[in-house]
């Protein structure tokens, strides 16, 4: 079976073509993403996004069938993501997923964004029962599995992890291109000495949006110097690269710290890390430490499935769809608030 | 030449591994007094900067919670030793078994709820003090409450047991309805997780708790809307 995917939650595009055969591993046929990039210090609008969206959803899906030699009869499905994410580009890929559906006379597949995530993460790194990290720009969530449903263990009680980035990306006026948490990534590389901000863990839960708080006025401070240069205390000057690095030890241990609650919690060796902040190696490299340190291992991607994409969407609505799930054309709306617990997983035992 | 003998230092007996802290039994002072070592060791993956910063914090966050409790007369271990900079805290060993271990047998049998009536009684009655003194404990289940027990006693007669609030690791100092709510949801989700029959004596809890703490009326109102939307709010953005 064949199923088309389509994503565009956030600020990127993304077509998708899978196969599943029984008793295989699911072959991916085609995977193309467009990202609508803003100019340094700003973020993405919601309205740009999903004109965006609408201008390029038609060449992504010519240029997936065209690469993959997939003819239009063959697929079985089209799947879309139904949420959670931006309402106006949600809009416009369900938009383009409809008409599709009508166009060739396929039955529609509302996927959730988070479960798409999970799931492509299974699929690549064979991880069978993790605990689960999802880390992106709109979400911060520790998931496990039970009874048919994907669990939120723990969760970001404000802003994402991922927003904490980009916003502070924008505060240093830090290219967007290819991405901002990239960019700040490659400059924590150059950071030596960690400011102290603060650390906001509540049991297997959250917060960043006070940390960014503190991060931005240090910023300032660093910026214009006023009303003193920042100095860490030893007495050399702080650097952008120094606040960088800061930020990613800082946040990246309270992620840590939550999804090791977890594995005590559920009993789990396995982590698996899905979501764009996924791809960032010095979080990987410290649930790697933290997961061998309890005898187990660490599952991560690399950018082509960590950060959005239109394959995630086709396997995961597969996957529903080989269940005897469908979405009917009148019921094919889209919700920015979707929890990752309201899916019923029909698929896992 | 004279030399003081001093007796071999007890060897420690790890009882449990959870993800911040290993617990031990071992001895404080005296080789028969009997004692429980909370470590948080250091985590490779943390800055060592911040990872000496948190355990410190927490070790005293912890310690002062015990103290505070202790002094108000709340039941809870006494503090015997704090080293904040190796992260350890030396505390009175609880013999006994937690609620939950205590419900699982009694609950087993026919007719056992009345036997822990005055188990609840004292539970809800802690819980409700812990509360008055604005500490709320971050994560109250059954397994964080022990009976008292001498070594050895089989588990039968709870009236005259002591109760004892254990494990501060996630305590806070709060005046927030919506905390002391969330402690109850927790510790309800605890008892009806454990058995059916469990969930009538929760009320008992409640009704103690009402008894004991005069903010209670307020919480319990809150309670009501904490159950409505489980301990997570839905999903904002």
């Amino acid at each position: 079976m064949i199923a088309l995917g389509l994503e565009g939650s956030a600020n990127k595009l993304g077509t998708g073509l899978i196969r599943h055969t029984p008793g295989k591993p699911a072959e991916i046929l085609s995977n193309i993403r467009h990202t609508f990039v803003s100019p340094p210090g700003e973020g993405f609008l919601p309205k740009d996004t999903a004109r965006h969206h609408r201008s390029w959803v038609v060449a992504l899906v010519k240029r997936s069938l065209k690469e993959s030699g997939v003819k239009v009869k063959d697929i079985d499905c089209i799947c879309y993501t139904k949420g959670p994410g931006m309402g106006a580009p949600l809009q416009s890929v369900a938009i383009a997923a409809r008409t599709l559906s009508l166009l060739w006379g396929k039955p529609l597949v509302g996927v959730n964004h988070c479960v798409g995530h999970i799931e492509m993460g299974r699929e690549i790194t064979g991880a069978n029962n993790p605990v689960v990290l999802y880390v992106s720009g709109g979400n911060t969530q520790v998931i496990a599995y039970a009874e048919q449903r994907y669990r939120i263990f723990g969760e970001a009680l404000d802003i994402a992890v991922g927003n904490c980035l980009d916003r502070f990306a924008r505060t240093l006026n830090i290219s967007n291109d290819p991405a901002p948490g990239y960019n700040i990534e490659q400059m924590a590389k150059k950071g030596k000495n960690l400011v102290g901000l603060p650390y906001v863990v509540k049991g297997m839960d959250c917060s960043f949006s006070g940390i960014l708080a503190v991060a931005d006025l240090m910023a300032a401070q660093l910026l214009s110097g006023k009303p003193k240069s920042l100095l860490t205390p030893e007495g050399e000057p702080v650097t952008r690269e120094d606040l960088c690095f800061s930020l990613q030890e800082t946040v990246f241990a309270m992620l840590v710290e939550i999804t090791e609650r977890a594995m005590a919690h559920v009993g789990s060796e396995q982590v698996l890390i899905v979501g764009g902040v996924g791809c960032n190696e010095r979080l990987q490299e410290m649930m790697g430490l933290m997961a061998k340190d309890r005898g187990g291992s660490v599952y991560a991607t690399d950018e082509r499935f960590c950060i959005d994409n239109g394959i995630m969407i086709a396997h995961a609505g597969l996957l529903a769809y080989e269940t005897g799930f469908v979405t009917p054309v009148e019921e094919s709306t889209c919700t920015q608030r979707f929890r990752t617990d309201e899916v019923l997983v029909k698929w896992r035992d | 030449m004279s030399s003081i003998e001093i007796d071999p230092p007890t060897p420690k007996l790890l009882i449990k591994q959870g993800a911040e802290a290993l617990v031990y039994k071992t001895t404080y002072l005296l080789p028969h007094i009997p004692a429980l070592l909370k470590h948080r060791p250091s985590k490779l993956y943390r800055h060592p900067t911040l990872d000496t910063r948190l355990t410190k914090h927490r070790c005293l966050s912890e310690s002062r919670l015990l103290i505070r409790s202790r002094s108000l007369g709340i039941p809870v271990p006494a503090v015997y030793f704090v080293d904040e900079s190796r992260g350890e805290i030396f505390m009175e060993w609880i013999s006994g078994n937690s609620v939950r271990e205590v419900l699982d047998e009694v609950l087993a049998q026919e007719g056992g709820e009345e036997v822990v009536d005055q188990m609840m009684v004292k539970v809800g009655a802690a819980v409700g003090a812990l509360h008055a003194a604005d500490i709320v404990h971050g994560d109250l289940t059954t397994s964080n409450i022990m009976v008292r027990n001498s070594e050895g006693e089989e588990i039968v007669g709870f009236g005259e047991r002591e109760v004892v609030l254990i494990d501060f690791g996630l305590g806070a100092v709060s005046t927030q309805d919506e905390d002391k709510a969330v402690d109850l949801y927790v510790l309800e989700r605890a008892f009806t997780s454990t058995h059916p029959k469990a969930e009538k004596l929760f009320q008992d809890v409640l009704k103690s708790y009402e008894q004991s703490y005069k903010g209670a009326k307020v919480v319990l109102r809150r309670l009501q809307d904490v159950r409505m939307r489980g301990r997570k709010r839905s999903m904002v953005g």
